[in-house]
This record gives C-alpha cells, structure tokens and sequence, in this order.
C-alpha cells in the first residue's frame, strides 16, 4: 500500500495539470463540444474506478509479497475456499459496473440522437484524400496531404504541423448543429476529430452518420483511424471552424470558383496548360501509388510509362480514371477541365506518346 | 511410480525421422514449443522492424506499403505461430501427465496437427517475396482491404489460413478425446487441474470459433477469385458483414489465447505460496462463464462501423459482464497467496508479474468496453497498449512462466536461477517501457498503423521503440538459459524440484519418463494430488 501512495500522488499530478497535458499529451483530450467533453468526463470516471479497484487489487498483492514471505517465517494457512468471499467478490464488482454502465448509456443515447441538423456535410473517404460536399449549398472538393508535409517525410525539418495539414480544409460555422454523412468510394476508412469526438467507419456502398455542434472557433485536427492501404497514415483532416458569417461569406467564395471552373470546361486548353495543371493533379491525387516518376510498384501499383493505357486509345484510359478497376479507385468527383489536365499529362510525360485529352472529350465520357 | 523400463524395447526412432513420424505427446510437444520459439522470433524481428521505423517520425527505413506488411504479418505470426501453437505445446507435454492418460487420445492426428504447422507458416512468410508483397491489411484483414484492394498473394494467406485452422481444429478434438476418453477412470472431471479444465474449455472456443475463420477466409477467396459479393455492396453484399463473422471467430480467439495462461498461472501461484489454490471450483466456474460470454461480445470491436444504439448498449453491458468472471479469478488468485509461505523464484516471478500486468490490461480492457469512451480509444494505440498488455505481458509470459515451472521436470535438471532472474528483470522493466507509454500515445490520438507520426507523438515512439529493442534482446537470453539447462543444467535431487507442486505430474520420476501412466492412478493418489485438496 506505502509504495502505491507516491505513484497515485504522481498519476493525479499528471493529469490534472493542463499545462502537462499540453506538453506531453498524456490524457485525452477535452475537446470543443459537449460531447467530447461528456466523453472525456466518463474516461476520467472510469480511469478513477480502475485506479481505485487497483490500488485495493495491487494493494493486497503487494501487502501478501511483503507480509507473507517464506524467508520472513510465514507459515502457510490451510484455507482454500469460501463462498461467502466468492459471492462478495462476484456481487461488488457487479455493483460497480452498473454504476459505470448508467452514465455510460446516458452518453451513448445522446450521441446516437440528433433531431435536426441545420447544415449536412456529406464526407467521402477515397485512398488517400478525403471529399467533402455540402449538399445543400451544392459545392464540394478534395482535401489531401498539404505538400509541404509530403517534402518533409524524408527531410529532418518538419512543419509545425507534419502530417495534420492539408491543402483544403473543412469549413465549418461554430454554434451550428452539423450532420455528418460519412462514406467512402473504396475500402473502409474512419473520419476522426479527436476535439469534436467524431469517430465514424466510413463504408463503401454505405452511409453512416453522426453530428457535432462546435463551441468554439479555432482549427483541429484529426486522421483516418481504420486502416486503408498503403497511405492510411498520410490523410489527415483539418476542421477550420468559423463564425457563422464566415462561413457564409466562404460558401460564397467557393462557389464563384466552382462556377470558373466550370466555364473553363467548356473551353479548348493548349497542351502547356492541360500539363502544368495535371502535373500538380498527378502529384497530389496519383503519384502516392503511381509514384511521382511513373514507376509505380510492380505487383501492386501499375507503371505509368510505356504502359499500353497511357499510350493506348484515350477512351480507355479515360474510363479507367473516372470509373475505376479494381483496385483503382475512381476519380469521377474531379471536375473535367482537371481530369482532362491529369490525364493528358499522364499520356505525354514520363516519355509516353499518348493523345491530348480535352475537358470536352471527358464531358462527354462521362 | 513409473519407471522407464520400459523404454528399452520401444523407445523413440532415431535422428529425424523420430520427429517427422513423432506420435508421443512429450515428443510432439517439444516440437509444437520449439516452432512456436522460432515463430516468436521472426514475429519478433518484425516488431524490430515496425519500432524502427517509429523511433524517429518522417519515413526512414521503409515505404508505408512495407509497414503495412510488417505489421500484418506480426500480427498473424504472433497470435497463429507463436502464442497459439506453444499453448498447444503446454498442452502436449502437460495434460496426459495430468490426468494421468499413457498418451494424447489420437497420436496420428497429433502428428498431422503438428506437421501441417511448419508448411502453413512457410506458405505465410514466403508471401513477403512474392510480387506486390505480403498481406498488407492488418491481422484483422476487413474487407474490402483484404479482397478487391489486396495484393495477389493474400490467396496464399487464404491457403495459409486454412491450414492453421485444420491444425487447431485437430488439436482441439484431440485435447477434448483426451481429456473426457482418457482421464484416469478414478479421476473425476471435478478433480482435474485447471490447466487441464482451461485446456478443455479452450478447445471447445477453438472448435465453435475457428470453422468461422475457415469460412471467412473462404468467402474472401470466393470474392476475390470467382465473382461472388459477399462483402461488396455493388453486388449486393456489406462489408461489416465481414466484421461481424470475423469478430465471432475474433473475440473467442483471444480467450483461446488466454484461458491456458489463466491455467497455468493457477498452477503456480499455490506451489510458490505453499498453499492450495483458493476457490477451485468457482474457478471452474469463472473459466466457463468466461468461455461463454467470449461468443456474445464480438461487436465490441466494432463501435465506429455505425451499429445502432440498441446494439451498441448491448454489446457494452455484455462486454462489461466479462469483467466479473475475470475479477473473481484476479480476487481467487490473490487469496491464494494470502496468509501462503511465499517464495519467488522465476516462475513465480513471471506468475506475480503476470498478475500485475494482466490486470493493467484488464482496465484498459474494461475503458475499451465503454462505447462512448471507446470513439476516443478505437483504433488508436491505446488499443494497442491494452491488448499487448493482455497478450505479452498475459499469455506469453505464462508461456515463460510455464517453461521455467516444468522443464525442470520434463529434462530432470534445473535451469540457472541466477540468469533466469536477470531475465526477468530485464524482460519486465523493458516491456513496460515499450508498451506502458502507448497508452499515452493513443490518448493523445495517435491510430494505430501508422509509418509516420506528427510530431507530438516523437518522444513517446522514441521511449516506447528503445524498450522493444531491449526487450526483444531478452529473448536471446531466455533461449540461452533453456538451452542451457537442457545441456549442462544440475540434476534435480528429487521426483518434485519444487517441494511444494502438487499434481499428477510430478509423481512420475525426473526427467520424465517417455512413456508414463501405463497404468492408471490410483484414486488416493489422485486426491493427494488433485487442487482442491
């Protein structure tokens, strides 16, 4: 029992003092919703319970290691069974975990039950990026990797943020209750914030659900948390929540650019342009399997050059990107003029000698 | 007393056909813990290589593909070659002696069990050079990972896994023959050791739990090869579907993994503490409840794949129930050493140490059944702290434990005390330092089966991968002081190297004949030796 004193002294230091937890990141998070932090409440509720069943448990072992030594002279009882001790250690524990099992289940009802959501975000995982739609507002795009965390996995200069920035992040207004619908368009992957305590699978061929409603304005960050193939540790997410006028201001915004980007479908690119587009495409969406040089990873990933797609008939290769095949997810969620960029670029670097793929050729292949 | 007499005229064959054509159990069970030795070092050596690739974030030694590989296979090697075949191994040596049978009730199927081991993990391992790699989508393979996305060689994994599966099977039914068909006619099944009682109930899980395996894998197989659906939602199938079969087979499995420790422990703690093992029957009880609620908690793994809330609630209150049986074993234990005449030599060592460290596991066991705390906990290392805790720090160290507790007997001679407390000492301290700084990782958000992490995470992987280097070196040590004792170990003085061990075993002479219980024990002595006694 003496031994154990100075260590739940420790154990307490360390995770009531905020600013430790800030450092070493040793507990979990509180988060910035009611949820996370009626989570949190019960983590704690039960870590105290298992400290407080430990200190009795570890107590009588450590009581009997020093009390009941052979060396010491102890000599052995003979007793070997009681069933009133059996029912009393059967009956207490049962006692507590009922105490446990109530607020569980009050915390675990009231995160499965949402009535209304003022906004809905559709969330679809893809290997290895996610794509994020707002149904109501009729705007969506992808979110990846931010490039400077890719140039820095094999660098010692990290950014502050390796690997939980990305290039387009999720907008989201504070005080609003959100409806997420979580999916995915290949494999099983898991949509997590750890500060808005949003743990969902998205599955293929289905829909999940689950909400939020952010109290304070601020950035967080979370990652995929079901394994999903080679880059599972490279699509993180970043949540920017706004105040509500923001956020009205950046659906504006962003729907003025998807409507550009749609009038630049409908016109003829030079090949200079369809290249240097596709080639920041290619390095964000393709080179994770395809490799940045074309290579690819015989047996799994097929090479890009001197391959019979790439310098085949346009048709096909254009169908295998906004199709799929296999192990090859679909990308008919990019917009034409940016297909038309990446697959042209495809088709003409890496010494292939492929034809020139314009926006209007995959308007109509779709 | 037997005496070994009668070897002279059938004794073992000579050189390697002795092992290939083995059919005595003492045999046999040598070779199961031997493979099951090996298998934990190359399972271990992937562990190396897995901590080595987080001792410092960004991508130093490996490509994520490669990780995904190792962590895979670590899995698969860890639970199927190492954990599970040296039990079957305990198994082998101990239970015949302790129900006093001459041998295992079907010695050719042992064989065959035995045999078909090596040639499935040959098939396993070879995946690693074959193109597009090994199986790279965890132990618990989801679909549609492990089907439209895999590599080709996850059909050989198919194949391997088959074949494990017939082992197990195999060996359970003949565990089962055994214990029911071969037990000495006057020993009741309420006199029987724990070891023998976990091992009966466990080969029951193995036989409800692994044809599941078997038809998972082959859905998988069909789904891949022969345009079937059954976890593809275009054609009509659900991917959780594969969760759920799979966690029914799961679930089981892990208490397959530890129900043989808790018996084993069970042997250890009253020798060292001089005095009989507290509540015999309620642990007969505990371990079969235990057994039971293993089938009807499998959805516990899988909180995040949007269940509803009605099945949520049920699985954590089930889940939860487990904790009972559990705790009574953890209470029945401790009473056991309360009031004894302790001594701590290495086995008791590693039985105390698996007292403490099981029971960590168990309350992050307990956290991890909690629903809505587990949103915060699933998938990340968290999990992987706790289970490694119950496994490691549970299953493989009653391994250890037992190996110390009985090779004594079974080679007549006594292992280096010294040594085996130096490793102990070294293997405990290391491990915790591996695992116990995982908890913090997954709290503060690290998932599991990453290559890389940001960099909050660096100095926890840092502690946590110079620990696995440490304790993988332990492992080194351990078959040193095995080896030794087998080669150049002192003689034991008596049938009983430790005074105080009870149990049909240790009335046979040392180092145990190889043939033993031609005739059956007498009821008097199965009384004086049985637990309850």
């Amino acid at each position: 029992m003496k031994k154990l004193l100075p260590l739940t002294g420790i154990l307490t230091a360390l995770l009531s003092s905020k600013s430790a937890l800030a450092e070493y990141g040793l507990n979990m998070t509180q988060g910035v919703t009611s949820t996370s932090q009626d989570i949190y409440d019960l983590h704690m509720l039960i870590f105290w319970v298992c400290v407080a069943i430990g200190v009795v448990v570890f107590g009588a072992i450590f009581y009997s290691i020093i009390a009941f030594r052979k060396s010491q002279g102890a000599k052995a009882a003979h007793f070997h069974e009681s069933t009133t001790v059996e029912f009393i250690w059967t009956g207490i524990p049962i006692l507590i975990l009922i105490a446990m099992a109530i607020p569980a289940s009050k915390v675990l009802i009231d995160i499965e039950t949402l009535e209304k959501a003022d906004l809905t975000v559709k969330v679809t995982g893809h290997q290895w990026k996610w794509q994020y739609e707002y149904p109501e507002q009729g705007i969506g795009y992808i979110s990846n990797l931010a490039q400077t965390s890719k140039d820095a996995i094999g660098s010692d200069k990290k950014p502050e943020n390796y690997l939980l920035e990305v290039d387009n992040p999720l907008v989201l207004p504070v005080d609003t209750k959100i409806r997420f619908l979580i999916t995915s368009s290949d494999v099983i992957h898991n949509w997590w914030v750890p500060e808005l305590a949003v743990k969902q699978d998205g599955n293929p061929g289905f829909i999940n659900d689950s909400w939020t409603e952010i109290a304070e304005e601020g950035v967080y960050r979370g990652q995929c948390a079901e394994l999903c193939g080679k880059d599972h540790g490279f699509m993180p997410i970043v949540v920017e929540a706004v105040s509500k006028d923001a956020f009205a201001a950046w659906i504006a915004d962003q729907k003025a650019e998807e409507e550009a980007a749609a009038a630049s479908a409908t016109i003829v690119w030079s090949e200079e342009e369809l290249m240097a587009s596709g080639e920041n495409i290619y390095n964000a969406s393709c080179s994770g399997c395809h490799q940045k040089d074309g290579s690819g990873m015989p047996g799994v990933f097929p090479a890009m050059s001197g391959s019979s797609i790439t310098n085949g008939p346009a048709a096909d290769h254009l169908s295998i990107v906004i199709n799929g095949k296999g192990g090859m997810p679909a990308f008919k969620m990019l917009g034409d003029s940016d297909l038309a960029s990446v697959i042209t670029y495809e088709r003409k670097a890496f010494g292939n000698n492929g034809s020139v793929v314009q926006p209007s050729d995959v308007t109509s292949a779709r | 007393m037997n005496t070994a007499a009668h070897d002279d005229h059938h004794g073992p064959e000579k050189g390697l056909l002795r092992w290939i054509k083995a059919t005595n159990h003492k045999d046999i069970g040598t070779l199961y813990l031997w493979f099951a030795f090996a298998m934990l070092i190359v399972g271990g050596a992937l562990a190396m290589g897995i901590r080595a690739e987080l001792l410092h974030p960004g991508l130093q030694l490996m490509n994520p593909h490669f990780f995904n590989q190792l962590t895979t296979m670590h899995g698969l090697i860890m639970v199927f070659g190492a954990i599970m075949p040296a039990m079957v191994g305990l198994a082998n040596w101990l239970i015949p002696t302790m129900v006093g049978a001459p041998d295992m009730a079907l010695p050719r199927l042992n064989n065959w069990s035995f045999w078909v081991l090596p040639f499935a993990a040959l098939i396993l391992v070879s995946t690693f050079f074959m193109e597009g790699g090994a199986p790279a989508f965890g132990w618990t393979f989801y679909a549609p990972l492990s089907t439209a996305f895999a590599p080709d060689s996850t059909d050989f994994f198919i194949f391997a896994v088959h074949l494990l599966g017939f082992s197990s099977i195999m060996g359970a039914i003949n565990i089962i023959a055994t214990v029911l068909n071969m037990r000495a006619p006057e020993m009741r099944l309420m006199d029987m050791p724990l070891f023998v009682w976990t091992w009966l109930i466990t080969s029951f899980l193995l036989i409800g739990a692994m044809p599941v395996l078997a038809g998972v894998v082959t859905m998988m197989l069909t789904d891949r090869n022969f345009g079937t659906a059954f976890f593809d939602a275009t054609g009509g199938g659900d991917p959780v579907m594969f969760q759920h079969i799979f966690w029914f087979f799961g679930h089981p499995e892990v208490y397959i993994m530890i129900l043989p420790a808790f018996g084993i422990i069970s042997h250890i703690l009253p020798t060292f503490s001089r005095k009989p093992l507290f509540g015999y029957s309620s642990m007969v009880y505990a371990t079969a409840s235990i057994a039971f609620l293993s089938y009807i908690v499998w959805a516990h793994h899988m909180y995040a794949t949007g269940m509803p809330v009605a099945a949520e609630l049920y699985f954590m209150y089930a889940t939860m129930l487990i904790a009972v049986p559990t705790g009574v074993k953890v209470f029945n234990w401790v009473a056991t050493m309360w009031k004894g005449s302790l001594t701590f030599e290495a086995p008791m060592l590693w039985a105390l140490s698996f007292l403490f460290l099981f029971t960590i596991g168990g309350f992050s066991g307990l956290m991890l059944g909690i629903a809505p705390a587990d949103i915060q906990y699933h998938d990340t290392y968290f999990v992987v702290a706790h289970f490694h805790y119950v496994l490691v720090t549970g299953s493989l160290w009653a391994i250890i434990a037992a190996t110390l507790y009985w090779l004594p007997k079974w080679v007549g001679k006594m292992y280096n005390e010294k040594l085996a407390k130096i490793h102990f000492w070294w293997a405990m301290i290391s491990v915790n330092v591996l695992f116990f700084p995982q908890h913090f990782l997954g709290l503060a958000g690290m998932p599991r089966r990453i290559p890389d992490y940001a960099l909050q995470f660096s100095d926890f992987n840092w502690i946590s991968s110079i620990g696995a280097f440490a304790f993988g070196l332990s492992f080194i040590l351990f078959a040193y002081i095995v080896v030794d004792c087998i080669r150049n170990g002192s003689p034991t003085n008596s049938e009983r190297p430790w005074y105080s061990a009870k149990g049909l075993e240790w009335t046979l002479s040392s180092p145990i004949p190889y043939h033993s219980f031609n005739t059956p024990p007498s009821r008097a002595q199965i009384l004086e030796e049985s637990q309850h006694s």
